[in-house]
């Protein structure tokens, strides 16, 4: 069962892959003549769609399946959340799809929801024993209802940042060109992480060391990227393997920091040769792609998606966890720091709400604070989970 | 105060932007080319027609959505900064607050605890922000409901050309039958669900109305939930008691007078088998065993009502129940928590008397840990006094035998041992492993014979009568969200002027989606659709 279940989420990333190429036939291929021999376009957006849906319905079998094999729903891990976020981020796009037949949408969204479920396929994959707080059916509720509100919101994203590339004058270096730069760097280093990765794990990489941990006591540490960073005092147990460079102190977890290193390095290294072999800026690259796009259009997608995804991600991630909070840790708000970063998100969007609908803050301006919004909703992913781990910690 | 009175004879307060009955632009509103302000339908608010006293001042502050969205940003702000260190309640507890944040996190930490960080959340001015929220809400909603319910209430159908031409989506066309069109798109707008309003040939067709209510319902919402969490700070609104329990026993449930007491008759764990199929490899990787369930088998009492004053009554078994992780234990407004456990906590201990030379025993004592006795009496001249117990012993800095608690986690008794032979007694100290003799050398020992351990369960008391405000206040909230996201507020007008049709669009939100509803509405007549006024300037603008 456990393998079928991992098939499954394999079919699923290579329809994505699939919908990824859809899409770009459909934007880039040529037009077709309908039967009145008008030029309306190709089908091929239509064919995206389809396989879209197939993607999430592959992802469902996956997600039973696991669900069936472990006994639990599979949202209890990094591994399962991340994947589930992925899965949910092409649901929110089915549905989107349906409000506005956008193929652009399609085309930047099929390839963030194969890095997404890349990513989560990055941690420890195997099934789990939940401990008895975690064995409740409202955290399941909880934990689904949040991921696909931040699915739907990540579909705000990618419409904000398809706006942003879209109409940015990248003619010149200022404030927005840089920003939007480092997003997309900001990208590439995951794909970057992505592929160190797989690459070293394809190579069964591993390195050991001795080291002296932040309490004063010998302890041992496994590295599975080369090591740049060692650990404190580290030594090499391993043999034919790189030595670090320098060593980090004792109070940082020195095998994450290296981690995140060779993410940043990276991705410096792709998009620098990207921007070289494309010689200008990647943003600037991707635009004209976009020049059949209505700024308008898009930006009504994202606020359109951050108005559906919002409800949806309050329910989640504020009262089915507190439903939880109060059922299983007695009280229905503690001030956890994975609790404040959902508080956050919440507050953050209230804000966007507010400032589109009362300030006028529409196109540029509302673009940014999509993507500043799915920074947030990363962060808290990632960051909070697994360097302020509180009481919601997956990392096991 | 004086009021604007329209064209077409309704009186408006001072500060409306649009007649409230027949759209046409006031004063200086009207020479402009721009598209109208159309927010809250460019009533009057209160905070816009008195603005002179103080209290004007402070109405006009609160229900400033500017500063609304700056308390926003400054909750947002403040909140993340409580999450740089972890909060006090999240510290180890056997660490004081004052040493942890320096010696953890060095300068900053200090800093942090110095400048109260360390309980941000419940700090006043934390408190101030969202009390101010709750305030600028409450205002902000005020101030725009009513003007805004009685212009919706109010509006005619026939608006003011003026109004028409300043509308976002407008367009106008020339057709040859106009009642043959209208007809046509008043088939097409009911099957669209609008309503529509006839006057004088000319048309209105509205939907979704109600979602112009969404925000206001779920600033309501908000508010009761607010009041809630204030709530909270009275006495008496909640309780939060922990309490340990020991297999066997019963105590008092705490905070409830007496009334309530509850038995412990069983703790049960268990752990997850390593050799399981399906988490095997998990566990292997987390290098140890981790627990699949816990629970207390409780037996719940309540104390007869006798009637008498100064008698009690017994207590009379009402309920049963396994309490879990998850599933608490109800009763009268009470829930009773599973939330931790400790195993094998020593219970009581036994020990023989011995003749040190011979090895020959004389009688077995078995103290009660918790309630050791003074004397026990072995019969034929036989004694043994307890002359200090230290339930969880160790040397204090001075040097002087002392305990740290009441829980017995390292026992050490001072017994004084009386026997036909040494009737002056002899002193011996004991504890575990250890055997002293610190008043000289002794003819008898107290040898351990045996322990006995108990499970020990923690359960947390929780009463909190503010829940029903925080569910209604949520639930309000829900339904006001939804109402106001999932719909959008649609007026499309058909106007006959000068022998041609105008059309107006407006919505509060997604013009896109109502542009297509109006070419589907109009797309079986020779109608022209209206433009995107907005669209057109950027058009126009860019090249
Ligand atoms: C965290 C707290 C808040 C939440 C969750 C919240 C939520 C909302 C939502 C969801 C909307 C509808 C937005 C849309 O449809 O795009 C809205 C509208 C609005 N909110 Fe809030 N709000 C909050 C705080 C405030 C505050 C502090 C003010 C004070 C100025 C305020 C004033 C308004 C106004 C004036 C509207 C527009 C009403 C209308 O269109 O008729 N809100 N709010």
């Amino acid at each position: 069962m456990a393998a079928i279940s991992s098939n499954f989420l394999l079919f699923a990333f290579f329809v994505y892959l699939l919908a990824t190429i859809a899409f770009t036939v459909s934007i880039t291929g040529k037009k077709w003549r309908d039967k009145q021999g008008e030029m309306t376009g190709n089908r091929w957006g239509f064919f995206g769609f389809l396989l879209s849906i197939l993607g999430s319905l592959l992802s469902i079998a996956y997600f039973i399946t696991r669900w069936i094999h472990s006994g639990h729903a599979p949202v209890s891990n990094m591994f399962e959340y991340m994947t589930f976020l992925g899965i949910a981020i092409g649901f929110a796009f089915v549905i989107i799809y349906a409000i506005y037949r956008s193929n652009y949408l399609g085309l930047f969204t099929m390839p963030i929801v194969m890095l997404i479920i890349a990513y989560g396929s990055m941690f420890p994959g195997e099934v789990a024993p939940l401990i008895p707080a975690l064995q409740s059916i409202w955290l399941k509720i909880h934990v689904i209802t949040t991921a696909i509100g931040q699915g739907i919101l990540a579909i705000g994203f990618v419409a904000g940042l398809i706006y942003l590339i879209r109409t940015i004058d990248f003619t010149e270096a200022n404030k927005q060109t840089r920003s939007l730069e480092f997003v997309l760097y900001a990208i590439l280093s995951l794909v970057g992480f992505i592929l160190m990765g797989s690459i070293f794990n394809a190579m069964n990489y591993e390195a050991n060391f001795a080291y002296i941990n932040e309490n004063g006591m010998e302890a041992e540490m496994t590295y599975t990227l080369p090591a740049l960073v060692g650990p404190n005092e580290g030594q090499l147990l391993t043999e034919g393997v790189m030595s670090p460079i320098v060593h980090a102190p004792a109070i940082i977890v020195a095998n994450d920091l290296n981690t995140v290193i060779w993410s940043l390095f990276s991705g410096f290294v792709l998009y620098w040769v990207l921007r070289f072999v494309l010689r200008k800026r990647i943003g600037a690259a991707i635009q004209p792609i976009l020049k059949g796009v209505s700024p308008q259009a898009v930006d009504e997608v994202s606020y359109r998606a951050i108005a559906i995804g919002f409800p949806i991600f309050t329910l989640g991630g504020l009262i089915f966890a507190m439903i939880w909070a109060q059922i299983a840790w007695t009280r229905f708000w503690g001030w956890d720091p994975k609790e404040v970063w959902a508080l956050i998100t919440f507050l953050f969007y209230a804000a966007y709400l507010h400032l589109r609908l009362s300030k006028g803050w529409h196109g540029e301006k509302s673009a940014w604070l999509c993507v500043i919004g799915f920074a947030i909703i990363m962060f808290n992913l990632v960051f909070v989970n697994l360097v302020i781990a509180g009481l919601h910690s997956y990392a096991l | 105060m004086s009021n604007l009175t329209c064209e077409c004879g309704h009186v408006n307060p001072r500060g409306t932007i649009v007649c409230e009955s027949c759209g046409k632009p006031l004063g200086t509103n009207d020479k402009q080319e721009k598209l109208l302000d159309m927010k809250y339908e460019g009533v009057a608010r209160r905070s816009q027609t008195y603005t002179t006293t103080f209290i004007d001042k402070v109405w006009m502050f609160f229900s400033s959505v500017k500063v609304g969205i700056w308390i926003i940003v400054i909750t947002l702000l403040a909140s993340a900064l409580g999450t740089i260190y972890p909060q006090e309640m999240y510290i180890p507890p056997s660490v004081r607050p004052e040493d942890y944040y320096a010696a953890e996190y060095g300068f900053t930490g200090q800093l942090y605890y110095q400048l109260g960080f360390h309980n941000l959340y419940s700090s006043w001015w934390y408190m101030l922000l969202i009390a101010s929220l709750g305030v600028s809400i409450l205002i902000a909603s005020i101030d725009r409901f009513f003007p805004l319910y009685r212009a919706l209430k109010t509006q005619r159908v026939t608006r003011h050309a003026n109004f028409l031409k300043r509308q976002r989506v407008f367009g106008t066309s020339e057709v040859k039958d106009i009642d043959e069109s209208f007809d046509v798109v008043k088939k097409k707008l009911k099957e669209k669900k609008y309503s529509i309003s006839e006057e004088n040939g000319n048309l209105v067709a509205e939907k979704g109305r109600f979602a112009r209510w969404g925000p206001y319902i779920n600033h309501i919402g908000l508010i009761i939930f607010l009041i809630g969490c204030m709530l909270r700070y009275f006495p008496g609104m909640y309780v939060d008691e922990h309490m340990w329990i020991r297999e066997g026993e019963t105590t008092v449930v705490p905070t409830t007078g007496g009334q309530y007491h509850i038995g412990n008759e069983e703790f049960i764990i268990e752990l997850y088998d390593e050799d399981d199929y399906v988490f095997g490899e998990a566990m292997q990787r987390a290098g140890g065993p981790i627990v699949r369930t816990y629970q207390t088998n409780a037996v719940l009492y309540e104390r007869e009502n006798t009637g008498a004053v100064g008698s009690e009554g017994d207590l009379v078994e009402i309920d049963r129940a396994e309490i879990r992780v998850n599933e608490p234990m109800k009763f009268d407004d009470f829930a009773l928590y599973q939330v931790d456990y400790k195993l094998h906590e020593l219970n009581s201990m036994s020990f023989v008397l011995e003749d040190k030379e011979t090895g020959e025993t004389f009688g077995q004592i078995d103290i009660d840990l918790f309630n050791p006795e003074s004397v026990y009496d072995l019969g034929e001249g036989y004694r043994i006094e307890i002359r200090e117990y230290f339930p969880d012993f160790v040397m204090s800095s001075s040097n002087v035998p002392s305990t740290r608690s009441q829980i017995p986690d390292n026992p050490v008794f001072i017994f004084e041992m009386f026997t036909p032979d040494t009737p002056e007694g002899e002193v011996s100290f004991v504890g575990i492993r250890t055997n002293l003799e610190p008043m000289g050398e002794n003819d008898f020992k107290m040898t351990f014979v045996d322990v006995e351990t108990k499970h020990v369960s923690a359960l947390i008391v929780r009463k909190d009568y503010t829940l029903p405000i925080l569910i209604i206040g949520g639930f309000i909230f829900m339904i006001g969200l939804v109402q106001g996201s999932y719909w959008a507020h649609r007026r499309i007008w058909f106007q006959r002027i000068d022998g041609k049709v105008w059309i107006a669009g407006h919505t509060n939100k997604n013009y896109l989606a109502l542009r297509k509803e109006i070419d589907y509405v109009i797309s079986d007549t020779s109608l022209s659709a209206p433009v995107d006024q907005v669209e057109e300037e950027e058009v126009n603008n860019k090249s």
